[in-house]
């Protein structure tokens, strides 16, 4: 065999790829094929392939679309957080002239891939699963405007997840910093797979995430169901519409920006290089026009969840709707004025600067306004302290701490000195940890009994929140020290023995977090085991005040046998307090869409080729082209996109549910 | 796909006030504007009857604007009602950001270029 034939058929691919040399990564490795091959050796052995593929894979259902991603969020946190670990570790460990125990080679991976795949793969798939479930009921929908569409963006999210995860154990992470920032990012610097693993998982996980943002804001503007106005329109289906408005309107941005670089990269054209009339600088500016609106399309539904949390367990209706909306809607438009305040050291000079800095504290005063609304909805509201109103809570204080942070740091001549140091990576953990995470945890708690008709634990919830809050503290509040005494962010050794103690406190807090997901872990496996006992069978467990309580637990598959009309803000609670009652007969067959095996068959070409292009293997990238234009057309061609649930069905499901309802009382 | 949600909830969403396809007329209309604009930028450079390159530049940059609308008017049927004012929303929407994308990036680069750049003299710092 030729090198140049092996050449055309793997490309740049060969063992030396694979990183035996790498003893950490064999050790994952080999416990990642035993794990998969029980988990595939198990789904055989119960005969689950045929189920999953026709109940899930290839469902066109939001909520189980939306389940799908809340999974992948938790699988790929899991990994994210091994990364966390690994530094946290290193950097406790590599003090006076020890190494610690990451070459830099592998370090700077597993910082790149930490930050990747926290803000992609675990913090997007976390709220586009919240919102994908939560929305369509919400407003009283039967499912999304184009089921299929969901599908398929669901699985081009798991397709760059997918080709994140190929690239610890096929050739390596690019190694440049979640933003990838030239000239480094550039061929001549870094001439491995690991920026072309980057720059494809992105390419094809924003494909998704993009169309499911069109998606969503087609059902909340065109599937409200009749009476709920702009203005009725809880306060998550508020903040969805606008993080997806941000979504559709960013997301392009980082499409075309990565697309420059690949042709930096690929074909030799010269946008962000040093000669030739590039600019590392216009990639900067660019990425950020993204970035920054992307912070707030990751906080903004969080935002959400509090809401409708805060109003549920005060048992109040949510202080300042209107201004609460109005505040969302404030962040929406400023968030897209700000993006030069991650880069105020690029030497820009003072005016741009100045309106950047302030531009960047304004946007803290509708933030501030929402949070004074939730803090007035809970004076003297009837609160219960259960697992979501927790979570909200551990939000409010710390999500004032790291928006405090931010605003200094908003103060150009205050980022001067604190620019890139770990005061920085406080803050946005700060943020995004107390906000994005917390909500999600605050989503997951609230509405798991919708999804699934069992409580969560509560034990083990409360384990997994005291571990989680303290953790953080202990964690974060270190790095805050250490930035102010000018110790910057990625470093992989120190010189300074005074400054180990931080680490240490930092690495233990990293532990304690640790434990949180184990924790909440087991609160998922023991609130399965005891199901029977958490069982909540009036589809609404917590008194609470939107449409998605109406229906049962878990929900039919068309939501509602009729569709609800709405006449006030907090519809259900309106209904509740009007003494509603549920229709009983008259029931019609529903029209719903039918699943398609498309969309994850269009995925998995697209995964191929993004893997084709990384390698370099040419026909591989073109063949998976040609493959994935042919089943789209192929699609227009099926005709079996609908069917209708005959009105038997729903009866039966609707009196299914009357007895239980009976039951209950 | 879900024809019977959309029936469902046509009662409350009507599709804005004139939901017209467009009649032969406007299409030739439209058609003819079209081909007007693009003929007098190419008559424009062919000729040169300008007098310099990029006084001809602008005004066929201003001829792509007008362009544009007549293309949103005549052949994608905006206007101020249709599909209950979210199109033209959306529309103001999408301006705004490009609007603040580029005159923010052109603003931005020109004095990272005028400061960074070592060609130039850093009197330039503003």
């Amino acid at each position: 065999m030729s090198p140049d034939f092996l050449k055309l058929i793997f490309g740049r691919l060969g063992l030396d790829s694979l990183p035996l040399h790498e003893p950490i990564l064999v050790g994952t490795f080999a416990m990642v094929a035993l794990g998969g091959i029980t988990l595939l050796a198990g789904l055989t052995y119960f005969r689950l392939w045929g189920y999953l593929w026709r109940e899930w894979f290839t469902t066109v259902d939001h909520k189980r679309i939306g389940i799908m991603y809340m999974i992948l969020g938790i699988v790929m946190l899991l990994r994210g957080f091994a990364d966390a670990l690994m530094m946290r570790a290193q950097q406790a460990l590599a003090f006076g002239g020890s190494d610690g125990f990451l070459p830099s080679h592998h370090y700077d991976q597993v910082f790149t891939a930490h930050g990747v795949i926290m803000i992609f793969f675990v913090a997007m798939p976390l709220v586009t699963g919240l919102m994908n479930y939560v929305v369509p009921l919400q407003i009283g929908a039967r499912d999304v405007s184009f089921p299929f569409l969901n599908n398929f963006s669901f699985w081009m999210t798991v397709g760059g997840a997918v080709l994140v995860m190929a690239s610890l154990f096929i050739g390596e992470f690019a190694r440049t910093g979640w933003l990838a920032y030239p000239p480094l990012s550039n061929i001549g610097y870094s001439p491995d797979v690991g920026v072309d693993y980057y720059i494809w998982a992105l390419q094809v996980a924003g494909v998704g995430t993009t169309l499911s943002g069109i998606n969503l804001i087609c059902t909340i503007v065109k599937l409200r169901c009749p009476g709920m106005t702009m203005m009725k329109m809880p306060v998550f289906t508020w903040t969805s519409l606008c993080t997806n408005v941000l979504i559709v309107a960013s997301f392009p941005v980082l499409t075309v920006v990565l697309a420059l670089l690949s042709l930096d990269r690929y074909v030799g054209t010269n946008f962000f290089t040093n000669d030739f009339g590039g600019s590392p600088m216009m990639y900067v500016n660019l990425i950020w026009i993204w970035g920054h609106p992307e912070v707030y399309i990751l906080v903004l539904p969080a935002f959400g969840i509090f809401s409708e949390v805060t109003s549920t367990f005060s048992g109040k209706r949510l202080f300042g709707y209107t201004s609460m909306v109005y505040a969302t809607v404030v962040i929406t438009i400023l968030s897209y004025l700000v993006w030069l305040h991650h880069f105020f050291t690029m030497g820009s000079g003072a005016s741009v600067n100045s309106f950047f800095g302030i531009t960047t504290m304004i946007i803290s005063i509708p933030t501030g306004a929402k949070m004074f609304n939730w803090l007035f909805t809970m004076y003297r509201g009837r609160i219960r302290f259960e697992l979501p109103m927790m979570w909200t809570i551990a939000f409010m204080l710390t999500f004032v701490l790291g928006g405090m942070t931010g605003v200094l740091l908003a103060v150009p001549p205050a980022d001067f000195v604190l620019h890139n140091s770990l005061f920085l990576i406080a803050h946005f953990h700060n943020v995004i940890i107390g906000g994005v995470v917390f909500g999600a945890f605050a989503g997951i708690n609230y509405w798991f009994p919708k999804a699934f008709g069992f409580n969560l634990d509560v034990f083990w919830g409360k384990l997994s929140f005291w571990f989680w809050v303290v953790g953080f503290y202990l964690a974060f509040m270190p790095l805050y020290v250490l930035g102010l005494m000018g110790v910057t962010r990625r470093l992989r050794v120190f010189d300074d023995p005074s400054l180990q103690i931080w680490f240490v406190i930092a690495a233990i807090g990293a532990g304690l977090v640790f434990l949180g997901i184990l924790s909440m872990l087991m609160q998922f496996a023991v609130s399965f085991l005891k199901r029977e006992q958490l069982k909540d069978v009036t589809g609404d467990p917590w008194d609470a005040r939107t449409l998605e309580w109406a229906t049962s637990s878990p929900p039919p598959d068309y939501n509602f046998a009729f569709t609800p009309v709405v006449h006030d803000n907090d519809a259900w609670w309106d209904m509740k307090k009007r003494g509603y009652q549920r229709p009983l007969t008259g029931f019609k067959p529903i029209h719903m869409p039918s699943s398609t095996g498309t969309g994850i068959i269009l995925a998995g070409f697209a995964t191929a080729m993004g893997f084709g292009l990384i390698w370099y293997i040419w026909w591989l990238a073109a063949a998976s082209f040609f493959a994935m234009l042919a089943v789209g057309i192929g699609h227009t061609f099926n005709y079996h996109r609908d069917f209708d649930i005959p009105a038997d069905d729903v009866v039966r499901a609707e009196d299914a549910r009357t007895k239980l309802l009976v039951g209950a009382k | 796909m879900n024809t019977d949600i959309h029936a469902a909830h046509a009662d409350d969403h009507h599709h804005g006030g004139s939901h017209a396809h467009g009649t032969f007329s406007t299409y030739m209309l439209g058609f003819v504007l079209s081909v007007v604009l693009t003929a007098i930028p190419f008559w424009l450079v062919m000729s040169g009857a300008l007098p310099s390159k990029q006084i001809t530049a602008l005004v066929i940059m201003a001829f792509a604007v007008v362009q544009i609308v007549v293309h949103m008017i005549y052949f994608l049927h905006m206007n101020t009602t249709s599909e209950n004012g979210w199109s033209m929303m959306a529309l103001i929407f999408t301006i705004v950001m490009v609007v603040i994308a580029l005159s923010g990036s052109l603003w931005v680069m020109n004095h990272l270029n005028s400061n960074m750049m070592p060609i130039h003299q850093m009197s330039g710092m503003k």
